[in-house]
């Protein structure tokens, strides 16, 4: 199975998604921002960090640079994007994903583990994934999801909500969201399924020794499922 | 030509800075201050000088980078 990572300016969890997809049997390629075109892929990665600085709000002039376009064209061919945290933040400035993050409902960027619940498994990202709820890291300042009464109707009747933040057991719940998310939203897909958007860094989790191994669930699962 | 722009969250979405500032003015004695809300200033050069062509590019500037309405208004001045 073939990746590409995509490096803005300002990426930095660029090389923990390289690792991460190689351990689990992935040829990933990293394509820089002003590449002209992406290698053929089976996957197509936005990771996270800070591109352009968060200039204008995070994400909104990376969803406006060269190589998005081709992003773009893949997703609506039916290709995988996967956006993490930042890659979120630009999956819903280019208009693939609905909504916007917002900066966090208490004014602080949050750095710490949480829980996160799978809601959805009809898709490639968590078809057959052994564990449900998954220990996950966030890191940021901007990831209270927000989108209009509409936008969440349609998120609700087209099965797009995929993770949920909640407790170990599973419980959804205002004091298990820590940044104000409406609906305790971590990530959501497109209506077709093939792009998934989220704040946690499944990355940040494939070795026990560093922090929890969840992220191997969805590595390994992802893989499979591409196979 | 100058053209110049604000943006700024539409009524109801959380504005954590302004809320921040709010507080700041208040804990600085300004106790008449209600509630503020934060927004962005942009001061565009173009190279038309006609107003009208001018005013028209730079709405879809704003519908386009400039603001995102899911969550922003924005005013041409």
């Amino acid at each position: 199975m073939k990746s590409s990572v995509i490096i803005f300016p300002g990426s930095n969890c660029d090389r923990d998604m390289d690792v991460a997809l190689k351990k689990f049997g992935f040829k990933n390629q990293m394509v820089w921002h002003n590449d002209p075109e992406i290698p053929k892929s089976d996957l197509i990665v936005l990771p996270g960090g800070f591109s352009y600085g968060d200039y204008l709000r995070c994400g909104s002039i990376a969803g406006k640079s060269k190589i998005i376009k081709s992003v773009i064209e893949f997703a609506n061919s039916g290709g995988l994007v996967l956006g993490i945290c930042n890659g979120f933040q630009i999956l819903t400035e280019t208009g693939l994903l609905p909504g916007v993050l917002l900066q966090n409902k208490y004014q602080k960027f949050i750095c710490k583990n949480v829980y996160v619940k799978i809601n959805n498994k009809e898709n490639k990202y968590f078809k057959n994934i052994k564990k449900e709820i998954l220990e996950l890291h966030i890191a940021h300042n901007e990831g209270n999801y927000f989108c209009t009464e509409e936008e969440m109707k349609s998120l609700n009747d087209n099965n797009q909500i995929a993770v949920t933040y909640c407790n170990e057991n599973g419980k959804e719940d205002e004091q298990f969201n820590p940044n104000g998310a409406l609906k305790n939203i971590a990530g959501i897909f497109s209506k077709k399924k093939n792009i998934l958007g989220m704040m946690p860094h499944p990355e940040r989790m494939i070795d026990k020794y560093l922090s929890s191994n969840d992220g191997n669930f969805f590595f390994e699962n992802l893989i499979e499922n591409l196979k | 030509m100058k053209v110049k722009v604000i943006v700024t969250l539409k009524n109801g979405v959380l504005d954590p800075q302004g809320k921040a500032i709010q507080q700041t003015l208040n804990g600085m004695s300004f106790s008449e201050v209600k509630e503020v809300r934060q927004g962005k200033y942009f001061d565009i050069e173009v190279s038309t000088t006609d107003e009208k062509k001018a005013r028209t590019k730079v709405e879809e500037m704003c519908k386009k980078l400039l603001a995102n309405l899911v969550i922003e208004d924005y005013k041409i001045l």
